[in-house]
């Protein structure tokens, strides 16, 4: 009864769906004639000139077919239930696809088992298994490679897997941590922080010397203590811009980048930066432990461990 | 025998020639939004997404080209086979205008990314409240001349009209009630799985009275006239009307399988679309045993052959339609590219075949003729469509169920076989062939516009007198 606010919906529902199928039967029995000897009988009206209509009986096969599909269909919504929403809810009468679904799972888990894959293991080790990796790799391709593309290599706004560059640590437990609950790669946006559309060029242009690039000499320099103040860029990307996971263990869940090293999530043209001081930015990695199970949580941390390793 | 007055063949000579110009346009957008599929950066602009050119598509081909061509067979077929001009012709060029300013606003707020989301019904609201005016405008025309007809007995054809009329009056306002937030933004009353299931009722019934019912009345009109025999069966027209329209409504569900329908529902949406096997191939049958007896005239008459093409194509779609729903076939074919074929088979195959047949029959005649300018080009372009339609709908049936099965092959670990990107990159072929038979369908459309300029630049409009009734003779 859960599918509707008041019992009479389901009673009305059910009530047009066995009319319905009355009326077919009802429709077939009254129109069923067999073709008598002799030239089909004409219906006497004449319509534009030329239109007019023979009355010939219906096809006993076509009958016969409409028939079957009805008897089917009366039997199938006894059997399954489906004349309503009345006992279709109730685990003994459960109309099929939950059941069909557990079913399923539980065929799946006897057939497919990678349960010696769950529970504490040593990932480092088990990303030399080659069985396992192949494994992990098919669940990369299925589960992670519509953002971080089939060879783990990234994509704009997307960090690429297999540099060894890490934003919240490349430890196999901490990849696991990290696929298991998600990530917010969130960075404020520069009015938040005070920073005027000026300022902001200003500090883009330092960020771009801090990786040895060249910029605006002039802007760098008055960006530069804009970016060390107390409560800006420093905060999270460390004064000297090694990004939080160079800052200790206490800021790693922050996953600032590091600014000096010249590997970019997005690129390294000052407009993008600037664009990206402006707006912030708002990334998520999506937090996956409870649409995977452990042991596949284990094969993806050790894959992506291994990635980094070739 | 003949009176004075004559039919009021203006509002069909406009809907006929629409007909083709939007057809035309409807398709060409189609190839377009195909070649992007296959050369994706050939999405130039944001207006040019394929996301906004998709259902720009959809609508210009159902509700423009479709549309048009059911407005011009039923304001045709209603009169003559009433025997008076229509009702309020007035309103009739009010549908006309107020028709074609629809799809101008189609055209417009879908590039600009205007949508409601819901599919086939993507128009804003205030679009949506034209179209209801509309509509009832042209109900009021439809029976007001039923209700003025000179003979006693309603003509089959205007049966379906009728019943394609109301249905979709009624499918139109209740899927689109909405609440705007702006003049150019909506939300839907119902919410979650009410309003898929609202959603699918009507979608499904888009292609039930709108697709179907409404292009059964055209069948009923044009295959018997161009045939020149009578109509197979009268009982078996009353017997598949009845059952066609009310199990239609009740199939939509099957487009919401294995979702958070409830499952019995979903059961109720299969079986009904199984039992409306039966009642669609009641109209296939009719019409094409209409022509026993006539089967010589499809060597020389290719509006004949246009017509029982989309018959068979009729029969085709509507098996598989059913087929369709049962629920474990459904779990191959749902979200595939064989929903796709299966589409066509019924929008190349049934609706624009009927209807390419039926302006082909109208033109000369709204203009004082017995023939098109070049019966040649009509054999031309019936071979060039059908060769597009087969190339389009089998590549996509082979496409589609590759993908079902690729997307359920899993390896000895459970792991899946193929991840999706493999399944897409595995479809580039098909991709092209569907292309190239889109490609040949529109060339066909081409031709017909071309025959059509020739037939009717430079020639007088021409009304037919009012044809008196025959005296019937039971």
């Amino acid at each position: 009864m859960a599918d509707f606010i008041s019992g009479f919906w389901d009673l009305y529902v059910a009530g047009l769906v066995a009319f319905g199928l009355v009326l077919c039967l009802i429709l077939m029995v009254a129109n069923m004639t067999s073709q008598g000897s002799g030239a089909p009988q004409m219906k006497g009206h004449v319509w534009d000139e030329t239109l007019r209509e023979y009355n010939n009986p219906l096809p006993r096969w076509w009958l016969i077919l409409f028939v079957v599909t009805v008897l089917f269909s009366i039997v199938y919504l006894v059997i399954y239930p489906g004349f309503g929403s009345r006992n279709s809810d109730t685990p003994e009468r459960d109309s099929g696809l939950r059941r069909e679904y557990a079913e399923e799972v539980r065929k799946g888990k006897e057939t497919f088992s990678l349960e010696k894959y769950a529970g504490n293991q040593n990932l480092a080790t088990l990303a030399t298994d080659k069985n396992a990796m192949a494994t992990g790799q098919r669940l990369f391709l299925t589960y992670c490679t519509q953002c971080h593309g089939s060879s783990g290599k990234g994509s704009k706004g997307y960090p690429n897997l297999t540099d060894n560059d890490w934003l919240y640590g490349g430890d196999p437990e901490t990849i696991k941590t990290t696929i298991a609950e998600g990530r917010p790669g969130v960075m404020t946006k520069g009015s938040d922080l005070d920073l005027t559309p000026e300022q902001i060029v200003d500090v883009a242009n330092y960020v771009l010397t801090l990786s040895g690039k060249t910029a605006d000499a002039a802007r760098a320099e008055r960006g530069k203590p804009l970016f060390e103040e107390e409560g800006k860029c420093a905060l999270c990307h460390g004064k000297d811009g090694k990004g939080a996971l160079a800052k200790g263990a206490a800021f790693a869940g922050l996953g600032a980048p590091n600014l000096t090293d010249d590997i970019w999530l997005y690129d390294s043209k000052l407009e993008t930066i600037v664009d990206g001081i402006t707006h912030g930015r708002n990334n998520a990695m999506p937090t996956w432990k409870h649409f995977l199970d452990d042991a596949k949580l284990n094969l993806l941390a050790a894959y992506v461990y291994s990635l980094s390793k070739k | 025998m003949q009176s004075q007055t004559t039919y009021n063949y203006k509002v069909v000579r406009q809907f006929a020639i629409m007909t083709v110009v939007w057809g035309i346009v409807g398709m060409l957008v189609g190839v377009i939004v195909a070649a992007q599929l296959i050369w994706p950066q050939l999405n130039l602009h944001e207006i040019l997404q394929y996301g906004r050119l998709r259902p720009l598509h959809t609508n210009a081909v159902i509700f423009a080209f479709g549309g048009c061509a059911l407005f011009a067979t039923s304001l045709y077929s209603v009169q003559r086979t009433c025997h008076t001009p229509l009702f309020a012709p007035g309103l009739a060029t009010f549908v006309f205008w107020g028709w074609q300013l629809i799809i101008l606003l189609a055209a417009v707020s879908l590039p600009l990314g205007l949508t409601t989301g819901k599919e086939y019904a993507e128009l804003e609201w205030p679009i949506d409240i034209l179209i209801a005016v509309v509509w009832v405008s042209y109900a009021i025309v439809f029976f007001g001349t039923l209700a003025i007809r000179k003979v006693s007995h309603i003509y089959v054809s205007n049966w379906f009209y009728a019943a394609f009329i109301i249905a979709v009056a009624i499918l139109h306002i209740t899927n689109s009630a909405e609440i705007p937030v702006s003049l150019f933004k909506s939300y839907s009353v119902y919410a979650g799985v009410q309003d898929a299931m609202v959603q699918w009722w009507y979608g499904h019934n888009a292609v039930g009275f709108f697709l179907t019912a409404g292009f059964l009345g055209m069948m009923y009109y044009f295959v018997p006239k161009q045939a020149d025999r009578p109509v197979y069966s009268y009982r078996l027209s009353v017997v598949h009307f009845w059952a066609l329209i009310f199990t239609y409504m009740w199939a939509g569900p099957h487009h919401l399988h294995y979702t958070a329908l409830p499952d019995w529902a979903q059961s109720v949406g299969m079986l009904f679309s199984l039992i409306l096997l039966a009642p669609s191939w009641g109209g296939m049958i009719n019409g094409i045993m209409t022509l026993s007896g006539a089967w010589h005239k499809l060597r020389t008459d290719p509006i004949l052959k246009f017509l029982v093409t989309s018959l068979s194509f009729y029969g085709m779609s509507t098996f598989e339609g059913p087929m369709m729903s049962v629920k474990s076939v459904n779990a191959l074919s749902h979200y595939t590219d064989w929903t796709i074929g299966h589409v066509h088979s019924g929008a190349l195959g049934w609706v624009a075949m009927i209807s390419i047949g039926a302006i082909y029959f109208l033109l000369p005649r709204l203009y004082g003729k017995t023939e098109m300018y070049s019966t040649k080009l009509i054999n031309t372009h019936f071979w060039i469509a059908t060769i597009g339609i087969v190339l389009y709908v089998a590549s996509m049936w082979i496409s589609g169920v590759m993908e079902g099965l690729m997307w359920r092959q899993t390896n000895p670990d459970g792991t899946l076989a193929y991840a999706f990107i493999d399944a897409v990159k595995a479809k580039y072929p098909f991709y092209v062939i569907r292309l190239i038979g889109g490609t040949l369908f529109l060339t066909g459309m081409l031709v017909m516009f071309y025959n059509m300029l020739k037939t009717i630049v430079g020639e007088k409009a021409y009304d037919a007198p009012v044809v008196a009734p025959v005296a019937a003779h039971a």
